[in-house]
């Protein structure tokens, strides 16, 4: 136990210190030993607990319980101050009703709000502190320079990055808080304060635009946090059959009918911390923020936490028509924000994308909630968090070096900094290629649809979702491995940002697709097992081809040497005209012209004003039916 | 072994000709020829192409052409002129913008006469051309081999 | 060890059957235009020739994504016939194709750029398909595994009928065949000069057309696993679902990529309503 308490303080403290530390260099000490700490505690736990399935403690609740209501009263003081800062009322208007339940629920129910076990550990948390411990803090390392050079390259930008690290420490704090967290009002307390970290990280500039995305994404996040505090109040009020606020009782309740209710809306919180559809739009808008921040929260953490309870729950959804609404949500979430992705050209908006067509897809895995669709949640969880923060990151130092996020400017990167675009097209690869681990979970996720009913509906809409992944992802990829001429090489420039954090996580990436069956058959199958007493895995054999296809693909780059002799060079076809290395072309009249290539986007088939609305409606729909189902269940 | 000559890729490029062996040329693929049965194709990319088929004489404009359509063939290729027109201007000799036939900017290979030339001459130019070919196929792999057996020795 | 038989049988024979195919299909389609075509080992001289050409480039990273197109199209045929995992092996084809694809981005050239990304678009159209036929095969031989759907007593073509036109609709795309033949074409014809082959010459090309040997006896595989249940009758299937195609090639014209786009998925969704009625009658409406 004291690991865990450790992961949850010791990261306070660190913000806290942090507050105080101006120099960048002592800065980078003090994240540097942190999270090595963080990630050493991290890896600890798994050696620890690995084996031991679920373990709960009887942390002290009396003073910790008061302090997080004394906390959460503050933070909406907090938000109503801003509220009534930027006149954004609504934002005032649910912070009041949120702090009114957590009052009413502390005043009526005060007696029934003790869990015995309020913190906890089995392989599903561990999995999830590892990606916190380790990827967070590789992050956190790695936002050190990053803002030196930001702050550089954006001199109108107030410096505050005392309180960037403060917040961002404290995140990391509460994320590990929630995933260890038993007791349900702890986890609302935590789940409160990524939303209010999130919306700090997000208003980080200062400017109309921040802030204006920044209270998207608090209101949006809020109205989840509403329907947490309902749900709670739900199950308090049903009386002992519930489980009450201990999750664990929760989820073993036998009366299916009465934690479904609470489950859907529990579930709503997730789809909007997840940034499901018709909620997408504060996850893009949260773009704005530096690109650290999108790595840490809005990819491979904090959105993770909606999904996270979205799976914790998938038990109670499994086999009801409310999960399968929620399933839908998630499904629908997922074809459509892929194909909207195709139509952006914006780095960091397409990595938005398609984190939000993942999540959908874990989303929808948990809400059907059969035993291998939860193995394959936890996969795509793992998979997702490891490529998608090196995605941002990698987005980030190109940002700095070549001062543009567009894709199209990515043009030529192997020659360029080669270094960086051989890590992005790994990270690419590890998105949507066999037999890198996302396609492993949309493997299993096929297999596993099919064997449900209605799974038809999934698997035909995961057989379109790939389709466009593979359109969008491969673009890009092609983009990064253009080999242009006539330009210089700049991976080397005069802020650089520590690239180890990259090379760890590159090497995650490549490592998790080689040891994904180590990683199932310690961490997730037991787990799985566990639940529905049967667990879920990939055949013996698959695995050996999918590991000798990795392997091939690691030697095959050794072929380079083979064409590097004895080959003529010879510039582009140009329909017959004279061009250069580089596409410059003799035009009519004597001129040099330059001849671009473009990407398709194919706005007019996949674009955002073209798709989301109705992509939402449709999610709104199946998202008041689950409650509708869950109703009638009752 | 020698399968150029049983395979030969063509690119046809129109000079400045009046269309008429154009036509003749095209005239060629037509059921009634039909060059395919010797394994002969229109290809339209010099990178995949053997054998260079002009039309038409060099002016100006599209002297860079010729030469970058020439350029861009992988070795070993010939190229053909066809007609008058290609062979040294033809008709359109004496005017102010015709520097002559192709081989005023690349070397050619194989001249079929006429104006226009008839497809079973651009047939048979073709077969000529076919022996120059291998010929040519013949040393460049014998230059490959001497090329390795010094690098060997060396 | 009869699996690994398998997967070595196609490696060295597939190359040989898919050239002759090819030569079959070039000289049927001569007849159909009147013509005489080329001898039947046509495909053989012209794959021999590019490996007799200079090697040209327009840079040397080009021939590495081609290579492992090769490799890996050769890899998943092998899986096939092996009697692997559908799905997998799906996989792996993907894998190969985006191979290709970023072989054609590497050159930097106009032109293979637009077949790369018209090659995307044709791989976008048809994935759908493919995943859906393999699922189709899973709700009806309760396997993913080709093995199991070889030696089924299943008349699988019954069952999936909605599927199995809309692979046939897909092959013309994968065959490279007309109307669906946007990203490069197997005819000498033109489109936006070469699509994602312009840039490649001589052994290269070579591969790229071996490559395409292996696919094509692969996807026929395919449709002969819709009658596997008869194996007389599979390869008469394949046969005439070949001629089709041959058929279908010489009497269209080709489209362009949006109606390439929506046929291949108004094909998926023909499949799709397929396995609807399929699941229903398994689930019995629940
Ligand atoms: S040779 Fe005669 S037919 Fe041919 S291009 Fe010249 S003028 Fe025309």
């Amino acid at each position: 136990m004291q690991t865990l308490l450790f992961l949850i303080l010791f990261p306070i403290l660190v913000a806290c210190l942090l507050l105080f530390v101006k120099r960048t260099t002592s800065r980078y000490a003090v994240v540097v030993l942190s999270a090595l700490a963080i990630g050493g505690a991290s890896i600890y736990l798994l050696m620890r607990y690995a084996f031991e399935g679920a373990v709960y403690f009887a942390a002290p609740s009396e003073t910790a319980s008061l302090a997080m209501v004394a906390i959460e009263m503050a933070l909406a003081l907090f938000i109503i101050y801003m509220g009534a800062k930027f006149r954004n009322y609504l934002a005032i208007g649910l912070a009041v009703v949120q702090a009114a339940l957590v009052v009413y629920l502390e005043m009526t129910f005060s007696e029934n709000l003790h869990a015995i076990n309020n913190l906890f550990i089995d392989q599903f948390s561990i999995i999830m502190a590892l990606i916190i411990g380790i990827i967070g803090s590789l992050i956190a390392v790695y936002a050190v320079r990053y803002m030196e050079t930001y702050h550089h390259l954006h001199p109108e930008v107030r410096d505050r990055q005392g309180t960037f690290f403060f917040v961002v420490f404290a995140f990391i704090a509460a994320m590990f808080g929630l995933v260890f967290s038993n007791n349900l009002l702890w986890i609302f307390f935590f789940w409160e304060v990524t939303t209010i970290t999130s919306f700090l990280l997000i208003g980080y500039a200062e400017t109309e635009e921040a802030t204006k995305n920044a209270f998207l994404a608090l209101v949006m996040n809020l109205l989840g946090g509403v329907a947490f505090i309902a749900a709670i109040i739900y199950l308090v009020a049903a009386g002992p059959a519930s489980g009450g606020i201990d999750l664990a009782a929760v989820l073993a309740s036998g009366d299916a009918a009465i934690i479904l209710i609470p489950a859907v809306l529990i579930g709503f919180a997730g789809i909007t911390k997840a940034a499901l559809m018709p909620f997408s739009s504060w996850l893009l808008g949260a773009m704005v923020a530096p690109t650290p921040v999108s790595a840490l929260l809005h990819s491979s953490t904090m959105v993770k936490a909606g999904v996270y309870i979205l799976v914790r729950f998938a038990p109670v959804f499994a086999g009801t028509l409310a999960g399968v609404s929620v399933g839908l949500v998630g499904a629908v979430t997922f074809v459509v924000a892929s194909a909207i992705a195709i139509s952006q050209s914006n780095a960091k908006l397409v990595l938005a994308y398609s984190t939000i067509a993942n999540l959908g897809l874990i989303a929808a895995c948990a809400g059907v909630g059969t035993h291998m669709l939860v193995w394959a949640a936890i996969l795509l969880i793992i998979f997702h968090a490891v490529a998608k923060s090196l995605l941002f990151l990698g987005t980030g130092a190109v940002e700095n070096r070549i001062e543009s996020r567009d894709i199209e400017d990515m043009e030529g990167l192997i020659v360029r900094m080669p270094k960086m675009a051989v890590m992005m097209f790994i990270g690419i690869a590890g998105m949507f290629l066999a037999p890198f681990g996302m396609l492993i979970s949309k493997w299993a996720a096929i297999e596993a649809f099919v064997q449900v009913p209605f799974g038809i509906v999934f698997v035909a809409i995961l057989a379109y979702g790939s389709a466009v992944t593979v359109f969008f992802w491969a673009k890009w990829m092609g983009k990064l491995i253009t080999v242009i001429r006539g330009v210089e090489q700049i991976e080397k420039g005069f802020f650089e940002e520590p690239w180890i954090p990259l090379y760890i996580i590159t090497g995650l990436v490549i490592a998790a697709a080689f040891l994904f069956p180590v990683i199932s058959s310690m961490l997730i199958e037991p787990y799985v097992l566990v639940i529905y007493g049967v667990t879920a895995g990939l055949a013996q054999t698959n695995v050996a081809i999918m590991l000798l296809m990795m392997a091939l693909l690691l030697f095959l780059p050794l072929s380079f040497a083979l064409f590097r002799k004895s080959a003529k060079r010879l510039p582009a076809y140009m329909g017959g005209r004279p061009a250069t290395a580089d596409l410059h072309f003799e035009g009519s009249l004597g001129m040099t012209r330059e001849a671009q290539t473009r990407n398709y986007y194919l706005t007019t088939c996949f674009g955002e004003a073209r798709l989301f609305r109705p992509g939402a409606a449709v999610c709104i729909i199946l998202i008041l039916a689950s409650w509708a189902f869950a109703g009638v269940a009752l | 072994m020698a399968f150029l000559k049983r395979s030969p890729w063509i690119l046809h490029y129109d000079a400045s000709s009046c269309n008429g062996c154009d036509i003749e040329v095209l005239a060629c693929l037509t059921p009634l020829y039909d060059v395919e049965r010797f394994g002969i194709i229109n290809t339209g990319n010099p990178k995949h192409a053997d054998i260079l088929l002009i039309t038409g004489g060099v002016n100006s404009q599209n002297r860079p052409v010729v030469r970058n359509l020439y350029e861009q063939m992988p070795e070993p290729k010939v190229v053909i002129a066809v007609g008058a027109c290609a062979a040294t201007g033809g008709i359109f000799r004496e005017c102010y913008n015709i520097a002559g036939g192709i081989d005023k900017v690349i070397p050619v290979d194989v001249y079929v006469p006429g104006c226009a030339a008839r497809p079973e001459q651009i047939i048979d130019g073709v077969v000529a051309a076919l022996g120059i070919l291998e010929e040519k196929r013949e040393r460049m792999a014998g230059g490959a081999r001497m090329k390795e057996e010094a690098g060997e020795t060396t | 060890m009869n699996r690994i038989m398998g997967a070595v049988i196609f490696l060295i024979l597939a190359p040989l059957l898919g050239g002759l195919i090819a030569g079959i299909d070039r000289k049927i389609t001569a007849r159909m235009q009147g013509r005489v075509g080329p001898p039947i080992l046509q495909p053989f001289y012209d794959v021999g020739k590019l490996f007799e050409k200079e090697k040209v480039v327009v840079t040397t990273a080009q021939n590495f994504y081609i290579l492992a197109y090769l490799i890996f199209i050769a890899l998943s045929g092998a899986l096939f016939f092996a009697g692997g995992d559908l799905l997998l092996i799906i996989f792996a084809f993907t894998l190969a194709h985006v191979f290709l694809v970023l072989g054609a981005y590497a050159a930097h050239s106009p032109y293979s750029h637009i077949g790369a990304e018209r090659e995307l678009i044709q791989v976008m159209a048809y994935e759908p398909v493919i995943i859906l036929t393999a699922v189709g095969f899973y709700m009806v031989t309760g396997s993913f595994y080709v093995v199991d759907m070889a030696t089924t007593t299943i008349p699988v073509i019954l069952y999936l009928p909605g599927v199995f036109l809309g692979l046939a609709a897909i092959l013309t795309l994968k065959l490279r065949k007309s109307p669906f033949d946007i990203s490069t074409s197997h005819h000498a014809h033109q489109e936006i000069v070469k699509g994602v082959t312009t840039e490649f010459s001589g052994s290269t090309l070579g591969q790229i057309e071996i490559a395409h040997w292996y696919e094509n006896i692969f996807l026929l595989g395919i449709v002969y696993l819709f009658f596997a249940w008869n194996p007389v009758i599979g390869i008469i299937a394949v046969a005439v679902t070949y001629a089709a195609e041959i058929f279908v090639d010489n009497v269209t014209a080709r489209v362009r990529w949006q109606a390439a786009l929506k046929s291949g998925w108004l094909a998926a969704a023909l499949g799709i309503a397929n396995l609807a009625i399929l699941s229903y009658m398994v689930y019995g409406g629940a």
